[in-house]
């Protein structure tokens, strides 16, 4: 069946790419596998009839995130040699507390009940019209709090980035 | 999906991509005769009549050029560079409506390759993407007039996104849908959004400019200070792809435009020769015809500018983007928001 080896597909290439981003020496080869990173996951998207959602995840993550983020590496210019090397112990801690989160994860998602999910998916579940109409009417409170959360966060960096006078 | 449907995308895509790559092609041939006829010259004028052959001379030229990757250089980023550049630009005409049904041995035919109902989104992502092969090209030379030209390149992108994004607010809230299908259906006859979106229509125009890299913003190769800005490095077809991508992308952008704000394929009267009797086969041809005038037009213009008005600094490039256009686009969704109120729409 075309969608389920659609969705291997994806899936291979989604963790491929995010283990790459990991094991990649170099900067913007991580950031690149990032981007590739989000494709795949704007593929799952499509797969799971959310259109507008795949097609603002390409725009704000890698369109608009990572065009930032690899501007930065590239204004810093930094590579294999200049990278600083971390001591031992706080390889050693990442490994753990990242192994930590890992069985959280597992523990959290063994009791989850999967039988529910793809029921639901009608194909016009994830139309604008539809997303629209539930982030307005039962969400709106939510809502407008993540965007005041957002202005919030703009304000700081705004003041954190002004140049003392 | 039935095989017919899947032969008939096939031809259309077919068709489409050919025809904007030699819209592109021949686009370079009218630049340089344009640039000619404003600086008194003439312009290219020995290969073919009217140097109608050019641009076959300038790719038989860029293929057998000898083939330079810089030692230091990314080898495998160097190369996807310029190829992810021509593909970005290539695929952003794939939700452009060029033209209504026709009507072929009893099969209707819509003459726009998919209609998604997320289209006016999927441009804008098209275009969010398209820095990409600039950003990834000019870092894998190795060479700082490079790096520079993509840095400016990215900055720039994401400073006129922004205004870009909300110029299409305002039009999002006139239509009130984002497939372009529909909103080329809604601007039947002489109904074009250009009258009620005139500020928004200038806004989006001036960011196309700032996304296509096009003078009066084409800092990113700005030659009196990058040497070849992020193609320094380049040579051979590699370069070719670039500047070719580059004129694809003024293809899409007209395209673009005159689909959201110019009618896209109606024009005044279309009605009238409907109820004359004209089958719409023949209405729709000319609607087609008039489709390619206005995104002719609008290459036009893009040419026109480039060899009239003198490049900017890169300090007035963002003060431009960041303290005018920002909040221009603003003023336009709020007035547009007043505006649709009053009236009761």
């Amino acid at each position: 069946m075309l969608t389920q080896s659609l969705f291997y597909f994806l899936s291979f290439l989604a963790i491929f790419s995010a283990l790459a981003v990991i094991i990649a020496k170099n900067p913007v080869h991580s950031v690149l596998y990032l981007i590739l990173t989000f494709f795949a996951i704007t593929g799952h998207y499509i797969l799971l009839n959310a259109q507008f959602l795949a097609i603002v995840n390409m725009i704000v993550y890698a369109g608009a995130i990572m065009v930032l983020f690899l501007f930065v590496l590239m204004l810093l210019n930094l590579n294999a040699e200049t990278e600083p090397q971390k001591p031992a112990y706080i390889k050693i801690a990442g490994v753990v507390s990242g192994g930590l989160l890992l069985l959280v994860l597992v523990g959290a998602l063994k009791t989850v009940d999967v039988s529910g999910a793809g029921g639901t998916t009608a194909t016009d579940m994830g139309l604008v019209e539809n997303l629209g109409m539930v982030l307005f009417n039962e969400f709106l409170l939510p809502f407008e709090l993540a965007s005041v959360l957002l202005l919030t966060a703009m304000v700081g960096a705004v003041l954190i980035g002004r140049r003392e006078a | 999906m039935d095989i017919a449907l899947l032969i008939e995308k096939v031809i259309l895509i077919s068709v489409v991509l050919g025809i904007s790559l030699v819209t592109a092609m021949y686009t370079t041939l009218a630049e340089r005769k344009i640039a000619g006829f404003l600086q008194d010259r003439y312009g290219p004028n020995r290969a073919g009549p009217f140097g109608i052959l050019q641009p076959l001379a300038d790719g038989v030229k860029l293929f057998t050029k000898e083939e330079i990757i810089p030692r230091e250089a990314n080898r495998f980023l160097f190369v996807l560079g310029p190829s992810l550049a021509m593909l970005m630009a290539c695929v952003g005409t794939a939700v452009i409506p060029w033209g209504e049904e026709l009507e072929i041995g009893g099969r209707t035919v819509s003459l726009q390759i998919a209609d998604v109902n997320i289209g006016i989104l999927y441009i804008f992502g098209v275009v969010a993407l398209g820095v990409y092969g600039i950003m990834i090209g000019g870092w894998a030379s190795n060479n700082k007039y490079s790096l520079l030209s993509a840095i400016r390149a990215a900055s720039q992108n994401i400073s006129y996104e922004i205004s870009l994004g909300l110029s299409l607010i305002a039009l999002l809230m006139v239509t009130g849908t984002l497939s372009l299908g529909e909103i080329v259906e809604q601007q039947r006859g002489f109904n074009w959004n250009i009258w009620y979106q005139p500020l928004g229509f200038i806004l989006f125009l001036t960011c196309s400019f700032a996304e296509t890299n096009r003078n009066p913003f084409d800092l990113v190769e700005c030659e009196t200070e990058l040497v070849g800005g992020y193609h320094t490095e380049y040579s051979s077809m590699k370069l070719g792809f670039f500047l070719f991508a580059e004129y694809i992308n003024i293809f899409v952008a007209s395209a673009v435009m005159s689909t959201l704000y110019f009618g896209g394929y109606n024009f005044p009267g279309m009605d009238a020769l409907a109820q004359a009797g004209v089958s719409q086969n023949w209405i729709t041809l000319i609607g087609v015809g008039a489709m390619f005038v206005k995104v002719l037009l609008f290459i036009f213009f893009f040419i026109w500018v480039r060899w009239t008005v003198p490049r900017f600094r890169y300090d007035q490039l963002m003060k431009l983007g960041w303290n005018i256009m920002i909040p221009l686009a603003i003023a336009n969704i709020v007035i547009t928001g007043v505006v649709i109120w009053l009236t009761g729409n």
